[in-house]
């Protein structure tokens, strides 16, 4: 489809600075390290975290905000990925799996997974760690019910969510 | 999602004047709501005027009225003390909408303007006048389990789907809504239109303007509300029938009463007869039944969601009993 690109001239002659449709230069803050990718705008922050960062470990599930594997956090909050464009971004710091763990140490929620065995096939457990990490941060109060609701944005088809919410129980207890 | 051009608006001017500029462009604030209709080749918008950076997330107590600024997040809604305080209501429908994902991105604003969830209008393989004026309505005679049964016309009878909003037209709110030459106060409940002939036409919402906030006059009785939400499954779902519902009981009498409906209109579906019925009435069973029966005066169903009719007024039922308690 062709994009009136006198639009775009007469939202630049009213102080907008008009990106794409072509592809242009974003930089994004990723796990703390900025890197800046070439992308349209159309690009979600999902495939630019995937395709043009490489970090391969958030996943494409649904693509539309039902499954959660897309799970990061922008500025401590957790977000699907897949709904959102990265061009929305600059300037905001998003943390994905990669960036969980300090260096070789695993995240207490990452350690409780592994410990309860909160996976089976695995695909969905990067945004179930993510959206975990983000969902004991919002202090909620924990127990079964809160946690089952709280992290109702993450599927996991295997049906592994006793063990997730043990994992998450376990990972929230005061230390 | 086809190619688009994009920019960041600095000031609620440069977005405004940018969208009367290109009347095709859209603004995005969450997001969620339209990304996932361009994606699915419902919406195709040329150019996605980013509003994010404009000052309008702060929720504060005016003078008769609580403001929410358009941008807030539905999580920092549900949470705010004057929100969860005054007007419980509010809360209850944000938190059982959607995920805490999508509750952290999507803003009120575009919440009360989000579109239905028929799943003839998000399929572009298939009629609907809502999407397609004149091609036909796919879910008259199709599926229609998830359908609305108040408010429907032989043209369209979408779900109007957001859970707040029917909070919202319960509380009689007031949009506030900034256009190129200045602002206008509609209030929700002559905000939406209901499908009759233009299904297409969902609002008064004018090309070029934008809700910058909304107002939830004051309700003494807002704290004694509640939302009840019947769905098919216990999280992330659509409402079949909700209710959103304040009481205003004093000396074993109701003095005053809210009801609005979701999930069974083509709009958030105010039910006025059946707060006038309960003014005065003894704050019981009986009552609550005979108002949940006029709330629903009117529905018709189309077969596969017949069941909400009851279903509905059950709702209406639980939901008075529950602040009455």
């Amino acid at each position: 489809m062709s994009v009136p690109l006198a639009g775009a001239g007469a939202a630049q002659a009213q102080g907008l600075a008009m990106k794409g449709p072509q592809a242009t230069a974003v930089t994004l803050t990723i796990n703390g390290a900025s890197r800046t990718i070439t992308i349209e705008p159309r690009v979600t922050l999902l495939d630019a975290i995937r395709d043009y960062a490489g970090l391969t470990g958030t996943k494409k599930g649904c693509d539309q905000g039902t499954c959660g594997a897309c799970t990061v956090m922008v500025n401590g909050r957790r977000i699907d990925s897949c709904l959102t464009l990265a061009m929305m971004h600059e300037g905001e710091s998003i943390t994905t799996i990669e960036g969980v763990a300090n260096g070789d140490t695993l995240h207490p929620v990452q350690a409780a997974f592994i410990e309860h065995d909160g996976f089976q096939c695995g695909f969905c457990t990067p945004g179930q760690i993510v959206s975990a990490v983000a969902m004991l941060a919002e202090g909620h109060a924990l127990n079964d019910e809160t946690v089952r609701a709280q992290m109702s944005g993450n599927i996991c088809r295997c049906g592994c969510y006793p063990h997730i919410v043990d994992a998450i129980l376990e990972a929230g207890k005061p230390s | 999602m086809n190619p688009f051009a994009f920019a960041r608006a600095d000031s609620l001017a440069a977005a405004l004047a940018a969208v009367q500029r290109s009347p095709r462009a859209q603004f995005i604030a969450g997001g969620t709501n339209i990304l996932d209709l361009m994606k699915d080749d419902v919406e195709r918008p040329p150019i996605l005027i980013d509003i994010n950076a404009l000052p309008l997330r702060t929720i504060e107590q005016r003078a008769g009225y609580i403001h929410i600024g358009a941008l807030t997040r539905m999580s920092d809604v549900a949470a705010h003390p004057l929100i969860r305080a005054g007007f419980p209501m509010i809360a209850v429908a944000l938190e059982e909408s959607a995920s805490p994902q999508l509750r952290n991105m999507a803003s009120i604003g575009g919440n009360v303007l989000q579109r239905t969830r028929c799943p003839y209008f998000r399929d572009t393989a298939t009629p609907c006048n809502k999407r397609h004026p004149g091609s036909g309505c796919g879910a008259i005679g199709g599926v229609n389990r998830m359908q609305a049964v108040l408010g429907t016309s032989e043209h369209c009878i979408a779900t109007h789907a957001s859970d707040v909003a029917v909070a919202f037209a319960a509380l009689d709110a007031v949009l506030h809504i900034a256009h190129a030459g200045g602002m206008r106060e509609v209030p929700i409940n002559a905000f939406y239109r209901e499908p009759g002939a233009t299904p297409q036409v969902e609002n008064v919402l004018a090309p070029g303007e934008l809700i910058v906030g909304i107002a939830i006059p004051a309700l003494p009785y807002g704290a004694h509300s509640t939302y009840v939400k019947a769905r098919d499954r216990a999280q992330y779902e659509f409402a079949l029938a909700s209710a959103a519902v304040a009481l205003d009981v004093r000396g074993g009498a109701i003095r005053a009463a809210r009801i609005a409906l979701g999930g069974v209109g083509t709009i958030p579906w105010r039910a006025r007869e059946a707060e006038e019925l309960l003014a005065g009435a003894p704050p019981t069973r009986a009552s609550y039944e005979r108002a949940a029966e006029v709330s629903l005066r009117g529905a018709r169903g189309q077969g596969q969601n017949d069941f909400k009719i009851p279903l509905a007024k059950r709702v209406v039922v639980r939901a008075l009993e529950t602040v009455s308690a």
